[in-house]
C-alpha cells in the first residue's frame, strides 16, 4: 500500500503530533463538509450509480491531465461534467435504461482512463493510489484547493438549497410554485463534480462513493428533515475520518479504507440502534 | 377582471399521441374554474400546461408575470428515504411562520400532526396537509387536481367548503380538476368539460344542458347539477355553452 510504511505499532496518542496527520485530517473533515449534504441528494435521488460513474470516469481526467499538463483538479472537474451532461443527453434518446447506460459509460470511463495513463503517463504512476487515494499525501496546495472548494459548494447550496429539496421531492410541484428544478438539477451536478475532482487524489476513484453515501445512511436513521440529515452525515463523515485516520495509524492500514470501514461501522451501530427501538 | 392563467387553443403531443389538444380556457382572479371529463382525456395534461410545467407542443399558454401558486398535484409519492416532517414540509417553497402554518393545518383538521412524518400519514390525511400546504402559501392562483381523492365523505364536503372560503378571503382564483360534480358543480363559475379537446365549457347549468356533456356523463348527471343550480345565487345572464370543433385526439 501506499501508506507510510511504520515498523511498529504506534501508540494513537504520539499521532497528534505530526503535520501530515493534521493535513490528513483536516483535508478528510473538509471534503465530508461536502459530501455530507450533497450525499444527501444521493441517497434521496437515488443517484449512487451515477456518483460512481462519475468518479470512475475522474481516472480518465487524471490521464489527460497528464498529458495536457493541466491541474488533475481541473481536469477531472471537466471529465465529470462532461461525462454528466453525456448521461443527460442519452438518458434523453432512450435507447438504453439509465442503469445500463451508466455501466456503459463508468466502466468505459474507467477503462479509458487506465488505458490513457498507462500510454501517456509516466511510468512511475502509481494506480492503486489514483483508486484507494491515498490522504496522508495532502500537501498544504490541496488544503487550501478544498478549502475554496467548500466555501464555494456551501455558498451555491446556500443559494439553492430550498429548490433543491423541492425539486428532489417533486419537481412538478417546485416547477409550479416558481422554482427550477432545471437549475436545481444542474447545481447539484456540477457540485458532485467538484467535490470528486478535489478528492480524487485523496480518497481514491473507488472510495468516494462510499464517502457521499456512507455518513448519508447513517444520518437517514437519525434526522427529522432533509437539513438535520444534512448536518448530521457531516458530522458522521467527518467523525469517521477522525476514527479512520487514528485507526489507520494503530493498525497500520491504508487510510481511505480505514474511513470508509469506520463510517460502515457507524452505520451497522445506527442500524441496530433503529431497529431495536421500533 | 384580471387575467390569472390563459390557455389558448393548447395541446401537448408526448410519447407519440396527443395527451391533450385545442384546450381554452382562462381563470381571473375570484373566480372558480373546474375541470371535468373522464379518465386519461387530459384534465391534468391541461393544468400541467397551465402551470409551466409542460411546455404546449402548440397553442399559447399566458400567465400573469410573478404569479404566486398554491398547487396540489395528482399525485405526490414522497421517497422515504428523505426525512421530511410535516412541518417542514409546509415550508417546502416559501417560508412560512409557525403561526400561518397552524392556522392552515388547523382548517384542514390536521395540526395534531405537525412533527409526524408525511410518509406516516394515512392518504386522506397527507391529502389534507397538501392542501394546507398550498392554501397556507396565500396564493393568487389555487390549482387542485382532485383535492378531494381518499378523503372520507364528510371531510370532502368541509374541503369543498374550506376552498371557497379561502377564494372570497383571497380573492385567488381557483382551477379545480374533479370528478366529484355532486358537491364541486354547486360551488363553481365555470365549467370546461375536457375529453382530448375542449368539448363544452360554461355555467354549470349550461354545461348540464349540452348535450355532449349528457353523451359524457349520462342525463343522470345532467339532473343532479339542475338541483344544486337552485342554490347557485349568481348571476346567469351570460349563460351559454359554447361548443368547439370536435377532433377528437
Amino acid at each position: 500500500m501506499t501508506t507510510i510504511t511504520i515498523t511498529t505499532m504506534p501508540p494513537v496518542g504520539a499521532m497528534i503530533m505530526l503535520d501530515f496527520i493534521w493535513y490528513a485530517a483536516l483535508a478528510g473533515i473538509g471534503i465530508t463538509l461536502m459530501t455530507g449534504p450533497l450525499g444527501c441528494f444521493i441517497v434521496w435521488r437515488r443517484l449512487s450509480y451515477f456518483g460512481d460513474t462519475l468518479s470512475h470516469g475522474a481516472l480518465l481526467g487524471v490521464g489527460l491531465s497528464l498529458f495536457s499538463g493541466l491541474p488533475s483538479q481541473l481536469a477531472v472537474f471537466g471529465v465529470s461534467v462532461l461525462i454528466a451532461l453525456l448521461l443527460s443527453q442519452l438518458e434523453r434518446s432512450r435507447r438504453l435504461s439509465s442503469d445500463a447506460l451508466l455501466g456503459l459509460l463508468s466502466h468505459s470511463a474507467l477503462a479509458l482512463g487506465v488505458v490513457t495513463i498507462a500510454i501517456l503517463g509516466p511510468t512511475n504512476i502509481d494506480l492503486e493510489s489514483l483508486l484507494f487515494g491515498d490522504l496522508l499525501l495532502v500537501t498544504q496546495t490541496d488544503l487550501i484547493i478544498i478549502a475554496f472548494t467548500v466555501l464555494l459548494v456551501w455558498a451555491l447550496l446556500k443559494w439553492c438549497w430550498n429548490a433543491m429539496v423541492a425539486a428532489t421531492l417533486s419537481p412538478e410541484l417546485a416547477a409550479a410554485e416558481g422554482q427550477s428544478p432545471r437549475l436545481a438539477q444542474l447545481a447539484l451536478t456540477l457540485m458532485i463534480a467538484g467535490v470528486i475532482a478535489v478528492s480524487i487524489k485523496l480518497v481514491g476513484a473507488l472510495l468516494i462513493t462510499a464517502m457521499l453515501i456512507l455518513p448519508a445512511a447513517v444520518a437517514r436513521g437519525l434526522a427529522k428533515t432533509p437539513e438535520q440529515m444534512a448536518v448530521m452525515a457531516s458530522l458522521v463523515g467527518a467523525f469517521s475520518v477522525i476514527l479512520g485516520i487514528a485507526g489507520a495509524w494503530h493498525f497500520d492500514t491504508p487510510t481511505g479504507p480505514s474511513i470508509v470501514l469506520a463510517a460502515l461501522t457507524m452505520f451497522i451501530i445506527t442500524q441496530v440502534m433503529t431497529a431495536r427501538r421500533t | 377582471m384580471s387575467m390569472l392563467i390563459e390557455l389558448n387553443n393548447a395541446g401537448l403531443f408526448a410519447g407519440g399521441n396527443w395527451r391533450a389538444r385545442h384546450i381554452s380556457f382562462a381563470v381571473d382572479a375570484g373566480q372558480i374554474v373546474t375541470l371535468i371529463g373522464p379518465n386519461g382525456a387530459g384534465k391534468s395534461t391541461s393544468v400541467k400546461m397551465a402551470l409551466g410545467i409542460e411546455k404546449p407542443t402548440e397553442g399559447v399558454c399566458q400567465r400573469k408575470p410573478n404569479l404566486s401558486v398554491g398547487y396540489v398535484p395528482q399525485k405526490l409519492a414522497i421517497d422515504w428515504t428523505m426525512p421530511m416532517s410535516v412541518e417542514r414540509f409546509m415550508r417546502l417553497t416559501n417560508p412560512l411562520s409557525d403561526q400561518e402554518i397552524q392556522q392552515a393545518l388547523t382548517d384542514v383538521g390536521v395540526f395534531q400532526h405537525l412533527h409526524h412524518p408525511v410518509t406516516e400519514l394515512s392518504g386522506g390525511e397527507f391529502q389534507r396537509v397538501l392542501i394546507a400546504r398550498a392554501i397556507a402559501r396565500r396564493p393568487e392562483l389555487l390549482v387542485l387536481d382532485e383535492p378531494a381523492q381518499g378523503i372520507d365523505v364528510a371531510g370532502e364536503a368541509q374541503i369543498y367548503q374550506l376552498i371557497q372560503q379561502v377564494r372570497d378571503q383571497l380573492n385567488c382564483g381557483v382551477l379545480l380538476i374533479s370528478h366529484d360534480l355532486h358537491i364541486v358543480m354547486g360551488q363553481t363559475d365555470t365549467v370546461v368539460c375536457i375529453n382530448g379537446h375542449v368539448c363544452c365549457h360554461g355555467s354549470p347549468t349550461s354545461v348540464a344542458n349540452n348535450p355532449e356533456y349528457q353523451a359524457l356523463f349520462g342525463p343522470e348527471a345532467a339532473s343532479q347539477l339542475a338541483v344544486y343550480d337552485h342554490q347557485h345565487d349568481h348571476d346567469h345572464h351570460h349563460d351559454h355553452a359554447t361548443c368547439r370543433g370536435h377532433d377528437h385526439a
